[in-house]
């Protein structure tokens, strides 16, 4: 899967649960889920399970506690699918 | 001002019933005597032997307006009924909802009650997951939409409320005890302002405890607006109802100060249990807890039985109706020829179990704010042991302009009762 796909179905997952609107609209690889969208962090969970869904992977614990960023995402669903 | 002295009136109306979602909805639904019981196939499905109820209607298009995705991810219905309910009374009340920014109300707290509670969450996600092995699939919502206090909770983050913030509940008499215990608050001198009310969802597995202990009419699934049958001779159990009615109960100084339209002045309330005796049990009343907590009322609002202009009673459609008109009749120590006006808001929305008080206090409080009272659906063929009550029972909506004060009650499982009187403030 390109890495632009990837980044795609990643925001569209973050949309429902990123509180601030200006910093999802400007989002990058770069953007910070909890610091710039103000994900509640008791919802990075639920943001797993649903990567693990619509890619149809296992992300380990160790593995989501690494996730701070979009890009962090992106990098970790590439590794798991490639 | 003494705390003896401080007196409370209601400055905001919520309500999301089965008949209509806000003031003029609804007002025109109690009006009208539209019944909210539909048929619902998913109960005729899975051989619900009552397949009626009453569920608030297209809830699913506009709840967006009052909540967000990320907030609606973790609310069951319950909570978006509860919270519908409370954002309309808020914003009844006079007031915007508030930013994240801004600092908690501190004299604002929510006593919002249910029966049940979230148990569509743990029967259709909770309960599966567990036992399938899958508990890191529960994800992060579970606590919050399953823990008692869920709906209130919700509501004290959307609404930044900073005093107390808490779910109760009794049962039938949730949403009654809400109200009077938060109106005692306010008279405590502990909060200027309390959201009080009740909610509840309307999951088939809430209704479907007491459609097995035979409790629900079972009679007229293909005419679903003539199921609900308080006081009527052929009446045959309740109709499970849902949706949620909110009171913004206010401090008097508070609400004159900031020339906050007044709906009603809550003028006292009881609340007590029967102890399961004379005659008392899990599922039924004891008579004498049913009238010394109506008496209770009257006492706590130091007005006569005689002042009642019109109750509305708990008068679900069960072989108690009879016993509790007699024991209103006693408690007031009113003959049945010189009754105020009894009806029952159920026959238009079932019974709405936890909401049920709360949607009933709102009903009233309509009710004394444009003068009238709604006609009690369904029971034309009257009861035959409530005869001698026949003039007081009203069957059509009358205009009322001299209609003063009202006397809600509720009664529950457990023989818990709760019993408010509201006056028309003037």
């Amino acid at each position: 899967m390109e890495n632009q796909d990837v980044f795609d179905k990643v925001v569209e997952i973050l949309k429902p649960f990123a509180k601030n609107e200006e910093a999802l609209g400007n989002i990058s690889l770069e953007t910070s889920l909890q610091k710039d969208l103000e994900v509640n962090s008791a919802r990075l969970v639920d943001i797993v399970l649903e990567i693990e869904d619509s890619f149809d992977i296992e992300v380990s614990d160790d593995d989501a506690d690494g996730v701070n960023t979009v890009g962090d995402a992106v990098k970790l669903i590439v590794a798991a699918t490639s | 001002m003494s705390k003896a002295e401080r007196r409370v009136v209601v400055t905001g109306l919520g309500v999301l019933a089965p008949n209509g979602h806000g003031l003029d909805e609804f007002t025109s639904a109690l009006r009208a005597g539209r019944s909210g019981i539909r048929h619902h196939a998913h109960l005729e499905e899975l051989n619900f032997a009552c397949q009626v109820g009453g569920i608030p209607e297209n809830v699913e298009q506009f709840q967006g307006q009052y909540l967000s995705a990320d907030e609606l991810f973790a609310m069951n219905a319950n909570m978006i009924y509860a919270a519908i309910g409370a954002i309309d009374a808020w914003k009844d009340a006079g007031f915007e909802v508030p930013g994240p920014d801004v600092e908690a109300d501190w004299e604002t707290g929510a006593m919002i009650g249910t029966g049940i509670g979230g148990i569509d969450t743990i029967s259709q996600t909770l309960g599966p997951r567990v036992d399938a092995g899958k508990v890191r699939r529960l994800g992060s919502t579970m606590v919050e939409q399953i823990m008692s206090s869920g709906n209130s909770a919700r509501i004290a983050g959307l609404l930044a409320l900073g005093n107390q913030v808490s779910t109760n509940s009794s049962a039938c008499n949730t949403g009654t005890e809400a109200v009077v215990m938060g109106a005692q608050r306010i008279r405590d001198g502990l909060a200027t302002r309390m959201l009080a009310g009740g909610s509840e969802g309307h999951s088939h597995y809430i209704w479907a405890g007491f459609d097995a202990m035979k409790v629900l009419n079972r009679t007229k699934n293909d005419d679903p607006a003539a199921a609900s049958r308080p006081m009527s001779a052929s009446a045959a159990g309740f109709i499970p109802g849902s949706g949620a009615g909110v009171l913004m109960l206010e401090e008097l100084e508070s609400a004159q100060g900031r020339g906050a339209r007044i709906y009603a002045e809550v003028l006292g309330g009881a609340l007590n249990c029967g102890g399961h005796r004379q005659g008392g049990s899990m599922t039924a009343p004891n008579p004498n807890s049913v009238q010394r907590c109506i008496r209770g009322a009257l006492a706590d609002a130091g007005i006569a039985g005689t002042e009642i202009d019109a109750i509305n009673g708990h008068l679900t459609a069960t072989f108690a109706d009879p016993h509790e008109v007699n024991n209103w009749s006693k408690a007031l120590e009113r003959a049945p020829a010189d009754m105020p006006f009894i009806h029952s808001t159920k026959s238009l929305i079932g019974h709405a179990l936890g909401a049920a008080g709360g949607l009933e206090c709102v009903a009233s409080i309509l009710e004394l704010h444009h003068g009238f009272v709604h006609g009690s659906i369904n029971c034309d063929d009257l009861h035959p042991e409530l005869e001698a009550f026949a003039g007081a029972v009203v069957h059509e909506t009358i205009d009322l302009p001299s209609l003063r004060t009202i006397a809600k009650a509720s009664f529950g499982f457990g023989d818990v009762n709760g019993c408010v009187i509201f006056r028309k403030f003037a």
